[in-house]
Parts: structure tokens; C-alpha cells; sequence
């Protein structure tokens, strides 16, 4: 091999390592959401099918849930949970109604980011049924009640990280989704 | 280290025929040479340091007594009428920014690696030139392009005033919804051709380290200061690209209706700190490796010994390179992270204190018993050993994830990153330029106005930034142009400070004059035995091309 090609060769290796992670930088946005669903990263709930909430069993140790609920400004809703608070059971299963109203005279598309504070409790907050898991849309002044049914997994009361945690925010922020595609 | 074989007067026969050079234009704005290339970056570098260094010194004038005093005027020169409260509030953000900026993109790192690394690297390994010389030609023009777009987003729209107010972090949301106008944009450009740049400059060393050495070079004969480049330019192409993604992601969400970094809109802010970090601590090693590199050098010639435990000196190197990119969210311990984690990341990061401890430890080996002459550059890089481990120190404490909430974005960090970086990068680039401006232009320094430079210099940015530890300590926020009475006496120290550095750089501006006006001629090697490498065994300057008969180390 000559020199110039010699060269040539370790400089296209080199740029292709510069070019890869270019593509680990993007490939970090993906990466990074599934590891929050994973590990509950960032306040991030978990999701759970009926069998697995089957199997919980509840405790006699309770714990206050409050709910929060916040819309993008550019989304034409009126958006806020029946009750402020629930108390429940660690382990129990509980039903939380969010009302939202579009104000608008079209209809509308929306969904919800979600997480709930202190952000350690992500990872024992599971939810069998949200709206959040799927877009909503409402049509022109249609008022919606929307459930979720979670259960804060007892696990909580053993971990000596969460064991103090008596108070869980669960937070919802709704926000427009283009329906041109 | 390096013995060599090859006698210096074999080169001088054809130095004659090397020494044919292109006329100005084409030296200089189509230079593929790279010791013009070396030149060119130097001297950009003290352009671009020279315009970072006075906004600091605007930014010192007004942290000198509590209250608003210069900013509003300031300001309001910018804008051209009169200025509100917010818009110079806006203006202190775009003074931080750009003095960020400006120090890490386009004075440090053009200087260290552009400047010193072209200039050195192809004389120490016994090569010609740079494997890629006209892509070479490209980083230096991609990096002064990227400045001059840098100073024009100053003069457009960025949110509440003229100018980019992000921070060099540049975080979001500040910079995607809280900065409309053009003056990010133009920044974040900038920083995608200076990140280019250094790509571009970082292929080329890699491939000039590893296929362009003399024979008998091998890797492990290598200087320490070609091994302390080969491992920046390898963590340049490994986090300059995460960089440049994550502000493509910004430009996405500020341009093109993205939600990458938008909390309401299902992105997540902290995703950009993750990048930005990933990018971000692997940087301040990318600043300061290339020092140890110079500093190693500097401190066995003027000890006449060989550097103590050369090869743990390569590989602690390598070891702080490698261990540098999974520390990065110890820059966010206040961003919510489980105690695990937290104890991962400061775990993680006082572990790099013992490859740095080995460095440190060789460095005083070696002058142990040597024949030290305290010449200037030996002067200077003492005092980055002496400045450096008490930045390294302070780092310790703040890698701590328990006492950094409490010191997250507190003059203490301010103080920290400046000992290792603005007293350590800078000294060992000042002990660079001392040790090899004699090399470079054939022309002696003064040694007198050296020292006097050094030790006006060393006190001055003692009285600035250590005060600073007091002033975090007591809980004095970073960032901010104002702050209550209770702070006012050590800033006052601080600017004072600031003003005996300034007569030092002063003193660095004659030195140069003099040099140039009625230096002596340097020799060939005018450091005596104790420099051994091969630049040292070309003239000074070094003809135009060197090394047509490759030097034979053995």
C-alpha cells in the first residue's frame, strides 16, 4: 500500500468513528426514554397488564396521592382532576378521574407527558389503564372523564431509598399532536 | 526517552532547497505547511484570548462593588438607544457566554492543539508534515469562521436583548423558547463549525501519530507530548460528534417545531444536559491533556533527566482519557438522581484523581535530583503543578455529590474550573510559548521580562480566583452581575486581582515586541542537553520543509 493510501485508509477510519457517534448522539433519544420506562428514571411510571397487577397484595400502610394536571398554552383545554388527592393503600388498586373540555369550536388532538415527584418513586408507581397511553381527541366543547388505575407497588415500604415516601405527585401535562400526517 | 541517531547536519545539506517559500498570500491563506498552519492558530488564539480576556475584565469592573453600575451603559451602547434593566441583564448573560465560549472553542483549544500540536507533533515524530495538509488548511478557516460568526450573533436579536445569553452550556429551555431571534442560531452554528474543525483536525493527528513516524519511532518511544495529543484528538472524535448532535436537536427545536428537549410537548430537558456532559467533561480533558503533554517536556529538559515512569505517564493519560467519559453527570448532581447514582458519579470521579496523582508525582520525580535551571518555561510549569493541584483538589470536593448541592452553581465552581483551567491550561500554554517561541521564530525571549511576567501573572490570578472559594463557600451564586454587601469585599480583592494579571499579560505583550525587535538568534537547541527531542536537532526556525531524509531513532 503507498503512503497517501496508507493514510488515506486511517483517516476514513477515524472519520467514521466521528460519524458513528454522530449517530450515537441521535441514537441517545430513543435510548434515553427507554431507559427511563425501564429503570423509572425522571419520575417516569411503569405499566403493567391485569395479571401482573393480580398479583399484588394490598397493605395496611397508606400513602397520599395528590394529582396535577397542566396544559401546553397553545392547546385550547380546560384540563384538571375530579380530586386534588386520594389516600390509598400501598398495594391497593385505585380509580383517579381527570376532566378535560375543549374550548375551542374544532376538534382537537392531544396527549399527555407524565411523571410523578419525588422522582425516586417512578419506578413503584404502576399504572394498569391512563389515558395517557393513548391521543385524545375531543371535539368541538366535548367534556371527556378520563381514568386512570394505578397501584403504588408495596415494594416502596423496603426500600430504604422510597421507605419515608408518604406523599407521590402524580403530574399530567397535555399538549397538542399534529393530525396533518 | 528518545535517543536519536540521526546527526543534525545531514539536514542542513538540503535545508537550502527546503527553504523555498510561497509568497505572502499563499503562505498564509493557502498555507498547507503545518508550521504555518501552527502559526496561523497561535496567533488567532491570542486575537481570540485577547477579546475573551476583556470580557472578562468588563465582567470584573462590574462585580467590583454590589449593585448595577456599568452594565445598563454597556448595554446600551450595544443597542444603540437607551437600555432597559432586563435588556442589560440579557447583556451580563451574553458577556458569560461569550467569554465561555471564546476561552474553551477559540483560544484554548485552537492554541493547544491547533498551534502547539501542528507545530510539534511532525517535529517530534520525525515527519515532514501533517498527513492531511490541505484538510488542515480547512480546520484553521472552519475555526476563524466559526469566531467571527461567534462575535456577529452579538449584534442580532437573541431573546430579551442583543446577542446569544445562553450560557456555554447552552441549555435548554433557556435556548430553544427562552432565546427567540437569531443570535443562538448564529452561536450554535458557530459551535458546528468549530466542532467541525476540530473533527477534521483530530483525523489528521490520529492518522499522522499513528502512520507518519520516523523509524524508530515506536509508540512507546514516543514524546509525552505527541501522547498527550494522540489522546485528545481520540476524545475530540469520540465527543465533539454527541455535541454536535445534541445541538442539532437544539436547532430542530427551535426552528422546526421539535420536541426533542420539550417537557410539554414529551421531550425532557435533562436529556440535553446528558448530551451536553457526555460532550462536556470529556472537553476539559481535551483542554488540559496537551498541557500535561508540554509540561512533561518542559520539566525533563530543564531537570537534564529523563521524565520518571514514562510509560505510567503515557498511560495515566490514557486512563484519565478513557475514564473521562463516564463521569459526566457529576455536572448535574442537583438535576434529581437516586443516591445511587450519585454515588456511582462521585465514586467514579475521584477515582481520575489517581492516574492525575501519578502524573503529579512524576513531574516532582523527575525534578528530584535532576540539574534544575529555573528558566522561564520550567518557572511556568511549576506554577500549572502548583495551580493545577489545587484545582484538582477543589475538584475532589465538589465531585462529591452530598456537598455539591450545596455548591452546585456557586463561586466555588467558578473558582475550581478556573484554577485547573485559566491558571492550569493557560500556564502550561504560556510554558509552551516560552519553551519553544525561540523554535517557532528564531528570536529569544527575555528571560527577566519572563519571570516578571510569570510572577505578576501567578499573583494576579491568585488574588482573582481564590477569594472566589470564599465568596462559594458563603453561598454566592454564579452567573449573576449583582449580589448583596455581605459579598463585596472579596470581589473587590478579585477585580483588584484582575489588574495585576493584566499588567502581566501587559509585560507578555512587550516580551514578544522585544523578542521580535532585539532578541538574540536562537540556536538550534538553545536548551542545552536536557531538550532531546528531535525538534530540538533543526535550526531555528526549522526550514521550511524538514526531515526529507527521515532521522533514524534508535
Amino acid at each position: 500500500m503507498t503512503h497517501e493510501a496508507h493514510n488515506l485508509k486511517t483517516g476514513l477510519m477515524a472519520g467514521a468513528l466521528a460519524i458513528s457517534m454522530v449517530g450515537m448522539g441521535f441514537a441517545a433519544v430513543p435510548l434515553y426514554r427507554i431507559f427511563c420506562q425501564v429503570t423509572g428514571f425522571g419520575g417516569t411510571t411503569m405499566r403493567v397488564d391485569e395479571a401482573q397487577a393480580a398479583t399484588i397484595k394490598p397493605t395496611n400502610k397508606t400513602i397520599v396521592i395528590r394529582f396535577d394536571a397542566n396544559h401546553r398554552s397553545d392547546l385550547p383545554w380546560d384540563f384538571k382532576p375530579e380530586r386534588t388527592t386520594d389516600t390509598v393503600s400501598v398495594g391497593a388498586r385505585d380509580l383517579s378521574i381527570y376532566i378535560a373540555k375543549n374550548l375551542s369550536d374544532e376538534a382537537v388532538t392531544g396527549t399527555a407527558s407524565f411523571n410523578v415527584t419525588p422522582i425516586i418513586a417512578g419506578q413503584y408507581f404502576n399504572k394498569i389503564q391512563c389515558f395517557c397511553f393513548t391521543e385524545q381527541t375531543l371535539k368541538p366543547g366535548q367534556q371527556v372523564r378520563m381514568p386512570v388505575v394505578y397501584y403504588v407497588d408495596p415494594k416502596i415500604l423496603t426500600d430504604p431509598d422510597t421507605k419515608d415516601i408518604e406523599e407521590i405527585t402524580l403530574s399530567y401535562t397535555f399538549y397538542p399532536v399534529d393530525q396533518s400526517e | 526517552m528518545t535517543t536519536i541517531a540521526a546527526n543534525p547536519a545531514d539536514f542542513h545539506g538540503s535545508a537550502h532547497d527546503a527553504d523555498h517559500k510561497p509568497a505572502f498570500f499563499a503562505r498564509w491563506f493557502m498555507s498547507t505547511n503545518h508550521k504555518d498552519i501552527g502559526t496561523l492558530y497561535l496567533i488567532f488564539a491570542i486575537f481570540a484570548g485577547v477579546i475573551g480576556g476583556a470580557i472578562s475584565g468588563l465582567m470584573r469592573w462590574e462585580l467590583a462593588e454590589p449593585g448595577i453600575q456599568h452594565l445598563t451603559s454597556w448595554a446600551s451602547m450595544m443597542k444603540g438607544s437607551g437600555a432597559t434593566l432586563d435588556e442589560a441583564y440579557h447583556m451580563w448573560n451574553v458577556l458569560i457566554t461569550a467569554h465561555g465560549l471564546i476561552m474553551v472553542f477559540f483560544m484554548v483549544m485552537p492554541a493547544i492543539i491547533g498551534g502547539f500540536g501542528n507545530w510539534f507533533v511532525p517535529l517530534m515524530i520525525g515527519a515532514p508534515d501533517m498527513a492531511f495538509p490541505r484538510m488542515n488548511n480547512i480546520s484553521f478557516w472552519l475555526t476563524a469562521v466559526a469566531f467571527i460568526m461567534l462575535l456577529g450573533s452579538s449584534f442580532v436579536p437573541g431573546g430579551t436583548g442583543l446577542g446569544a445569553g445562553t450560557g456555554w452550556t447552552v441549555y435548554a429551555p433557556l435556548s430553544t423558547s427562552g432565546s427567540v431571534g437569531p443570535a443562538v442560531d448564529m452561536a450554535i452554528f458557530s459551535l458546528h463549525m468549530a466542532g467541525a474543525a476540530s473533527i477534521l483536525g483530530a483525523i489528521n493527528f490520529i492518522t499522522t501519530i499513528f502512520n507518519m513516524r520516523a523509524p524508530g519511532m515506536t509508540l512507546h518511544k514516543m514524546p509525552l507530548f505527541v501522547w498527550s495529543v494522540l489522546v485528545t484528538a481520540f476524545l475530540l472524535l469520540l465527543a465533539l460528534p454527541v455535541l454536535a448532535a445534541a445541538i442539532t436537536m437544539l436547532l430542530v427545536d427551535r426552528n422546526f417545531g421539535g420536541a426533542f428537549f420539550d417537557a410539554a410537548a414529551g421531550g425532557d430537558p435533562v436529556l440535553y444536559q446528558h448530551l451536553f456532559w457526555f460532550f462536556g467533561h470529556p472537553e476539559v480533558y481535551i483542554m488540559i491533556l496537551p498541557g500535561f503533554g508540554i509540561i512533561s517536556q518542559i520539566v525533563a529538559t530543564f531537570s537534564r533527566k529523563p521524565v520518571f515512569g514514562y510509560l505510567g505517564m503515557a498511560y495515566a493519560m490514557v486512563a484519565i482519557g478513557v475514564v473521562g467519559f463516564v463521569v459526566w453527570a457529576h455536572h448535574m448532581f442537583t438535576s434529581g438522581m437516586t443516591v445511587d447514582m450519585k454515588l456511582y458519579f462521585t465514586a467514579a470521579t475521584m477515582l481520575i484523581a489517581v492516574p492525575t496523582g501519578i502524573k503529579i508525582f512524576s513531574w516532582i520525580a523527575t525534578m528530584w535530583g535532576g540539574s534544575v535551571s529555573f528558566k522561564t518555561p520550567l518557572v511556568w510549569a511549576m506554577g500549572f503543578i502548583f495551580m493545577f493541584t489545587v484545582g484538582g483538589v477543589t475538584g475532589i470536593v465538589l465531585a462529591n455529590g452530598g456537598l455539591d448541592d450545596n455548591l452546585h452553581d456557586t463561586y466555588y465552581v467558578v473558582a475550581h474550573f478556573h484554577y485547573v483551567l485559566s491558571l492550569g491550561a493557560v500556564f502550561a500554554l504560556f510554558a509552551g510559548f516560552y519553551y519553544w517561541f525561540g523554535k517557532m521564530s528564531g528570536k529569544m525571549l527575555s528571560e527577566a521580562l519572563g519571570h516578571l511576567h510569570f510572577w505578576l501573572f501567578f499573583i494576579g490570578v491568585n488574588v482573582l480566583f481564590f477569594p472566589m472559594h470564599f465568596l462559594g463557600n458563603s453561598g454566592m451564586p454564579r452567573r449573576y452581575p449583582d449580589y448583596p454587601e455581605a459579598f463585596a469585599y472579596w470581589n473587590e480583592v478579585a477585580s483588584f486581582g484582575y489588574l495585576i494579571m493584566l499588567a502581566g499579560v501587559i509585560v507578555f505583550f512587550i516580551n514578544v515586541a522585544y523578542a521580535y525587535l532585539a532578541g538574540r538568534r536562537a540556536e538550534g537547541n538553545y536548551w542545552g542537553e536536557g531538550a532531546t527531542t528531535l525538534e530540538w536537532t533543526l535550526s531555528s526556525p526549522p526550514p521550511f520543509h524538514q526531515f526529507e531524509t527521515l532521522p533514524v531513532i534508535k
